[in-house]
């Protein structure tokens, strides 16, 4: 049922355009509304090879409301087959093209016999959020892409060592990229190889190698679970959930004990790997801990307000890291009711029996007024995103913009994932409490 | 009367002027055709995406300061939320004063698609009420909404009592209108119709069509010269100034699409006098639509003093950059408020116009006349080719691929870095007073320089960019895509 969405965290399924757009050379192909692309698709960074301007769009109008838009839809696929080069293209359904109850199925299977693969994801703005429309585009590639061609095959064995890593949602994710780059970096690091389809250079080539892996990693609370489940089913592929992100040195070195054990890699192998990056870690700490410990301008409290991934990645950092305390924490991306006890119990599970109560919420102006009654014990740090920017200032509070929407900060191939990620991040924190004093 | 303030809605571009995004030709052709009624849309065979009218017109209501505009859509819509506070509240903060505006949506659902939720938005609108007090309350219909057949003008009408401020039905469904433009016209439908009073008196006020006031400074300065004060509108507007707008001595825009619906619904139900000249844009734009104020404020003798003056001043800098730019040759792209004055501009300044793309064409105005800056433009001997394209990307880099022309200019986010990636230096004249008056000729043609001089940036990306079009396509017409007319 509608209610306020006061501050918006999430926006609509077919946002994972976007997720189509950072796959090399894969095109999305919209049928909707002449400007659903530019809505969802930020207002920065979005000038690469394919982008929205670049996106086929039926443009449905008034007419094609009444009349249909199936025939505007396949002339549209017919003559971007011949303009634009693309490895794939993937069309996305839309609020309007739903409610008319075109038969985009049957379109789109009158191309079987193009000469690029095409497939469609059911991407309607009222069907869920950006983040299940992200695993409707995923669980579309590997339904009518990957699994046709996997049954035709004789030779399914797996290859040794191929681990597919599933993370953050490209684009909707400012630091998505080097978030794949930094886990497949950890992966790499274990003698495994790491195989992920999204960001530069990763593209048709890494889609075809999915069914092989020897196990999936997904590495989220629960974005992209449910397509490793799927993967489980059709290829019986395994899959590690690992539901925090890893940041800074206490939660990169679990991380690659939990990946290293379920990949059967030799613990004597992980321990020499964090044991020198624990060292380099902990070089840098020990150098400004005096700037941690002793800056009196922060509180020892904080509070994110970010998407599920943020949100529990940030709050472990802090506390198992780095000693800080957590406050109420708050998840904003729409998380499905199903997952949330499984992340509760990931907030509940802290250091010295720390745990961290969660409100899953769309409504901005509620979390912000609980901010304000809250007792940080001084200057609180807030993580969140643009929205919050404002209870930060009235709060007097130490703020980044981490999650979306991030408005006021550029973000190009950055990453607060493992041991030099942690180091970011405490650098862009301590970036704003130098700009203080109490 | 032709505009028609006792309704919500408004009718599209498409529908109301007989507006175009589809069509190849000459400029002589497009204004002919303009002036008989004869002028048909090319619909596509293949298209690629642009932009909706409703951010387009919603956004303009959220520029307005204290203000909720509540989106009754799902999430996807209400994306532009956070671009939109952004602008609104750094536009605010560069004037020093603060907006509370707040945009707000309902995240629709599936099960709303099937039962409606006009109960639920009721709810919403009180409880956003309660929360922030706006000035008044926007209410914007959706895709969804739209086909749904969801009553927002009943919503409306029943709250009417119990909540204190104005509040409007915003009827801007996407797929209503391939022109964004159409959206300028429904958030001024609601300023009309939810807003604005019927004057009491004249005061010494103008209203000033603009988009982000950059020039804000500048043109109190300019005014003040003629004892008139601008009231910008809508970024940092507020209610009570726009509920006098009625009182204004005229309507001035800086663009005639974005003004047409307002300026000529102002003097059709309040006789406050709408100018209509070529743009300030460039010499003649600046110093015909300066004379036309002075002559509809009464103080033509003022703006004479004024002209001379500033004239003494920047003539003789403009002259020598002309020289400068003499025999430049550019292929635009923009809006058609924009397109058809900066190509005059071009040929004020001695550079050649190899190929004018249009975003939509209005071929008349609300007032039922061709835009003025058209014949203008006949009459002094020009006659381009051009097209009308709604950002059709493909097109125009395929024009840019057939003309490699010395400079591409464009207006719009996201297109000027095509150009680049193809070769050919690009000028984003994305503030709309870059080229305004004789200060921002200089400017321009400055930046024009500046640009075609410097081309690194633009050759280092070019060398190592793949372009996404196929061969093929390269090989065809830019207008091969376009259907017979309609």
């Amino acid at each position: 049922m509608a209610k306020i969405l006061d501050q918006p965290c999430y926006s609509c399924p077919m946002a994972a355009m976007r997720t189509v757009q950072s796959i090399d050379k894969a095109l999305p192909i919209l049928h909707s509304g002449p400007g659903c692309a530019e809505k969802l698709s930020g207002a920065v960074g979005s000038s690469g090879h394919f982008s929205p301007h670049i996106f086929p769009c039926t443009a449905i109008s008034e007419t094609d409301i009444v009349f249909g838009g199936a025939e505007r839809l396949r002339e549209t696929i017919g003559n971007a087959l011949k303009v634009i080069d693309a490895d794939l293209y993937v069309v996305l359904t839309s609020c309007a093209s739903e409610i008319i109850g075109d038969d985009v199925g049957e379109v789109v299977g009158s191309f079987k016999d193009a000469s690029k693969p095409i497939v469609f994801a059911s991407t309607p703005g009222f069907k869920g959020n950006n983040y299940t429309g992200h695993e409707e585009v995923v669980d579309a590639i590997i339904d009518q892409y990957l699994l046709p061609a996997y049954n035709a095959r004789d030779e399914r064995e797996a290859i040794k060592g191929l681990v597919n890593v599933w993370a953050s949602v490209p684009l909707h994710d400012a630091f998505w990229a080097g978030n794949y780059r930094a886990l497949e970096g950890l992966v790499r690091e274990l003698g495994l190889t790491p195989n992920t389809i999204f960001g530069y250079n990763h593209g048709i080539e890494d889609i075809d190698k999915v069914p092989y892996a020897q196990f999936n990693l997904v590495v989220s609370p629960w974005v992209g679970l449910e397509n490793a489940q799927r993967l489980e089913r059709d290829f019986g592929t395994p899959y590690l959930h690992y539901p925090n992100l890893p940041i800074g040195a206490f939660e990169t070195s679990k991380f690659l004990r939990a990946v290293g054990e379920f990949a059967g890699v030799d613990p004597a192998r992980v321990e020499h790997i964090i044991t020198v990056h624990e060292r380099e870690y902990y070089h840098y700490i020990e150098r400004f801990a005096d700037v941690f410990l002793e800056t009196r301008v922060m509180a020892t409290r904080f509070v994110t307000i970010a998407d599920a991934q943020y949100s529990l990645a940030l709050t472990k950092f802090l506390v198992n890291d780095m000693g800080l305390t957590p406050s109420k924490q708050y998840i904003v991306d729409g998380t499905p009711e199903a997952h949330q006890n499984q992340i509760r119990a990931s907030f509940a599970n802290l250091n010295y029996g720390i745990e961290a109560t969660v409100g899953f919420s769309s409504d901005g102006y509620q979390i912000h007024h609980e901010i304000e009654e809250a007792d940080f014990a001084g200057y609180p740090l807030i993580l969140g995103s643009y929205w919050d920017k404002t209870i930060a200032n009235k709060t007097h509070a130490h703020f980044i913009e981490v999650s979306w929407p991030i408005q006021e900060r550029l973000v190009i191939n950055g990453t607060y994932v493992g041991y030099e990620g942690g180091l970011k991040l405490l650098e862009d924190i301590y970036s704003v409490a130098l700009t203080r004093f109490n | 009367m032709s505009i028609n303030l006792n309704e919500s809605s408004v009718g599209t571009r498409e529908n109301r002027l007989g507006s175009i995004t589809g069509y190849s030709g000459r400029l002589s052709d497009l204004v002919e055709r303009s002036h008989c009624g004869t002028l048909g849309n090319h619909e596509r065979c293949f298209s690629q995406s642009s932009t909706c009218n409703s951010s387009c017109g919603l956004s303009q209501l959220a520029g307005i300061r204290d203000v909720a505009v509540i989106n009754h859509a799902p999430s996807g819509c209400t994306a532009v939320a956070p671009g939109i506070a952004t602008l609104d509240r750094q536009m605010a903060t560069k004037r020093g004063v603060t907006t509370d505006t707040v945009f707000i949506g309902t995240d629709m659902d599936e099960q709303d698609t099937v039962f409606g939720a006009t109960g639920p938005l009721k709810d919403i609108v009180r409880e956003i009420y309660r929360r922030y007090h706006p000035r008044a309350i926007f209410i914007g219909a959706s895709c969804v909404t739209g086909i749904i057949g969801e009553d927002i003008d009943s919503v409306v009408d029943d709250l009417r009592d119990e909540i204190p401020v104005p509040l409007a039905a915003i009827h801007c469904e996407g797929f209503r209108s391939r022109i964004w433009a159409s959206g300028f016209d429904v958030a001024d439908q609601a300023v009309m119709t939810s807003l604005v009073k019927p004057p009491k008196q004249r005061s010494n006020k103008v209203n000033f069509k603009n988009f982000f006031e950059s020039a804000r400074d500048e043109i109190i300065d300019i005014f003040s010269n003629f004892d008139v004060e601008p009231t910008f509108l809508y970024v940092n507007s507020t209610v009570d100034e726009l509920e006098h707008l009625s009182e204004a001595q005229a309507t001035i825009s800086i663009c005639g699409t974005l003004g047409t619906y307002l300026g000529n619904a102002l003097e059709e139900h309040y006789g406050v006098p709408y100018i209509r000249t070529i743009n300030p844009l460039g010499v003649t734009g600046f110093e015909t639509w300066l004379r036309e104020i002075g002559k509809v404020i009464g103080k033509s003798d003022k703006v004479e003093a004024y002209i001379a003056q500033e004239r003494a001043k920047y003539l003789p800098q403009i002259e020598k950059l002309k020289g400068e730019l003499e025999g430049i040759r550019v292929v635009l792209g923009m809006g058609p408020g924009y397109t058809f004055e900066v190509t005059r501009v071009l040929e004020e300044l001695g550079m050649e116009v190899v190929w004018a793309a249009a975003w939509h064409f209005d071929p008349n105005y609300d007032n039922g006349a061709v835009p003025p800056s058209m014949d203008h433009l006949l009459k002094n001997g020009s006659d381009f080719k051009l097209s009308i394209t709604d950002q059709q990307n493909y097109e125009i880099l395929n024009i840019l691929d057939h003309y490699q022309p010395d400079i591409y200019l464009s207006r719009h986010p996201g297109t000027t870095v095509w150009a680049i990636k193809q070769g050919v230096p690009a000028l984003c004249v994305t503030d709309e007073y870059m080229i305004f008056g004789y200060r921002g000729v200089l400017r321009f043609g400055n930046s024009v320089l500046d640009t075609i001089r410097n081309r690194s940036f633009e050759k280092n990306l070019a060398a190592r960019s793949e372009l996404p079009y196929t061969d093929w396509w390269y090989q065809q017409d830019a207008d091969a895509l376009m259907k017979e007319e309609l």
